[in-house]
C-alpha cells in the first residue's frame, strides 16, 4: 500500500480524527451512545455513506460544476442514507426504532460533507474510497469508547450481556445512572478528548490570553 | 391554547434541541465564542426552524405520507421513502429564498446574519426538528408552535454556551483541556441543568 493510501485510510482515526480534532460529526455521536448496540450499528451507517459518498463524489469530480456543487453533494448523500435507512429498516426494525431521527440526520452529520467537499472533491477515486474508510474508522473509534463507556457504568452490561452484575441482581455493582442521561455523553467525550491531547500533545489548542504574575517593578 | 403554551416550554427546556438531543452540535460549539455572533445565528435558526418545520409537516401530511395523495386520485401511493431527499431540498432551497428576501428587503438583517444562513442548511437541528414533527404526528398548529420553540430552546442554549466562555477566556484551563475539551464539559454542566426541566408536569 502506497503512503498516500496508508495515510488516507489511518490518519483520521488518532492523528487527525475527525470528532475530537475536527469537531465534525458531534451531534450522533453523543446522541446514539447509551449502549452499544445501536452505536455499532450507527458506526456502520456512517462508514458505508461516508465511503459511497466519497467515492462518487471524486467520480464525478472532473464534471461537477462548482457553482452547484454542494446540493448535488448533498443529494448524493441523501440517497445514499434513505437507502441506508431503508435497510435498517428491513433487516434490525428495532435498532432502527431505537436510532430513531438519526440515521436520517447522517445527512446533515459533517463528517460526510465536509470529506466530500474537503477530500473526494480533490481526489482520485482510490483514495477518496480509503479516506471514507478512515473517517468512518475514526467516528467509529470514537463511538464505541463512549458507548461501551456509558452501557458498562450506566447498566453494567455491554451489547446487553452482564458484566458488572448489578446489585438488583444480587451483584455488587450499583449502576451509576447518570451515564445513561445526556449530560454524561459530553463529560466523556470532553474526558476523551483530555486523554488523547495528551497523548498527541501538539493537538493542544492555544490559549487566548494567558494568565501570568506579574513582577511588582515590571507593573509600575 | 393550554397544549400550545405546554408544547412550547416543553420544546423550549425539557426537549431542548441542542442540551438533550445534541442537535447542530457542530456549529453550537464552532459559533459560540462570542455572544453577539451567537445572538445572529440564534435569531436565524428561530427564523429558518419557523419556516422549515410547518413546511415538512404539511409537505409529509398531504404529499408524501401513505394515502396522502388522496386528494389527487391516487389513494394507493406511499412516497414516505422520499421523505429524506424531500425535507434537505426544502431547507436548503427556503434558507436560499430566505437570503434572497432579507438582501432585497432587510439589507441590514442580512448583513447581520451574513454567513450563517448558508451555515444552516447544514445544521442538524433544523432537519432534526423536521423529523421529530413528523415521527411524532403533530398538526399543522402544533407543527409551528414546534419549530418556534425547538428553534427558540436552541438560541437560548447557544447564547448561554457564549456568556459562559466569555468568561471562561480568563481561566486557567489545563492544557489537553483547552478550548474543546473544556467546552464539553461545560456544555456537560448545562445540560445537566436543564435536566432539572425534566421533571416538570404543566
Amino acid at each position: 500500500m502506497s503512503s498516500a493510501a496508508k495515510r488516507a485510510l489511518l490518519a483520521p482515526v488518532v492523528d487527525d480524527n475527525p470528532v475530537t480534532l475536527h469537531v465534525l460529526g458531534i451531534c450522533s455521536a453523543l446522541a446514539v451512545t447509551t449502549s452499544l448496540l445501536p452505536s455499532l450499528y450507527m458506526c456502520l451507517a456512517l462508514t458505508v455513506v461516508a465511503t459511497l459518498a466519497n467515492t462518487a463524489v471524486s467520480a464525478i469530480r472532473h464534471i461537477l460544476p462548482t457553482s452547484i456543487r454542494i446540493i448535488v453533494q448533498m443529494t448524493i448523500i441523501a440517497s445514499l442514507v434513505i437507502v441506508v435507512d431503508e435497510s435498517l429498516k428491513a433487516f434490525a426494525f428495532e435498532t432502527s426504532r431505537e436510532l430513531s431521527v438519526f440515521v436520517g440526520l447522517i445527512i446533515t452529520n459533517c463528517i460526510v460533507l465536509g470529506r466530500t467537499e474537503s477530500f473526494a472533491s480533490k481526489n482520485r477515486v482510490g483514495l477518496s474510497f480509503l479516506d471514507g474508510i478512515g473517517n468512518g474508522l475514526g467516528y467509529s473509534v470514537i463511538l464505541i469508547l463512549v458507548a461501551s463507556t456509558r452501557e458498562l457504568l450506566g447498566a453494567g452490561t455491554l451489547l446487553g450481556y452482564a458484566i458488572l452484575p448489578t446489585v438488583a441482581d444480587g451483584g455488587w455493582y450499583s449502576p451509576n445512572g447518570m451515564m445513561l442521561l445526556p449530560p454524561s455523553a459530553f463529560f466523556v467525550i470532553g474526558l476523551i478528548i483530555w486523554a488523547v491531547r495528551t497523548w498527541k500533545a501538539e493537538q493542544v489548542e492555544k490559549p487566548e490570553f494567558r494568565i501570568h504574575e506579574v513582577h511588582r517593578t515590571e507593573a509600575l | 391554547m393550554g397544549n400550545y403554551v405546554e408544547l412550547f416550554i416543553k420544546a423550549v427546556f425539557v426537549e431542548n434541541l441542542a442540551l438533550s438531543f445534541f442537535l447542530g452540535m457542530c456549529t453550537f460549539l464552532a459559533v459560540s465564542k462570542r455572544i453577539q455572533t451567537a445572538f445572529g445565528l440564534g435569531a436565524a435558526v428561530i427564523v429558518v426552524q419557523l419556516i422549515t418545520v410547518p413546511t415538512n409537516t404539511f409537505l409529509y401530511h398531504y404529499v408524501l405520507e401513505e394515502g396522502a395523495l388522496a386528494w389527487a386520485g391516487l389513494p394507493d401511493v406511499d412516497l414516505s421513502f422520499l421523505g429524506l431527499v424531500t425535507y434537505i431540498g426544502v431547507i436548503a432551497a427556503m434558507v436560499q429564498i430566505l437570503e434572497m428576501v432579507l438582501d432585497r428587503y432587510f439589507p441590514p438583517l442580512f448583513h447581520a446574519l451574513g454567513i450563517y444562513l448558508p451555515l444552516i442548511t447544514v445544521n442538524c437541528a433544523i432537519l432534526g426538528g423536521t423529523l421529530f414533527s413528523v415521527q411524532r404526528d403533530y398538526t399543522m398548529p402544533e407543527s409551528i408552535v414546534y419549530g418556534i420553540g425547538s428553534g427558540f430552546g436552541w438560541a437560548l442554549a447557544l447564547v448561554g454556551l457564549a456568556g459562559i466562555r466569555e468568561k471562561l477566556k480568563y481561566s486557567d484551563v489545563p492544557a489537553g483541556l483547552q478550548g474543546l475539551g473544556i467546552t464539553f464539559i461545560i456544555v456537560g454542566l448545562m445540560s445537566l441543568g436543564f435536566m432539572a426541566f425534566a421533571g416538570i408536569q404543566l
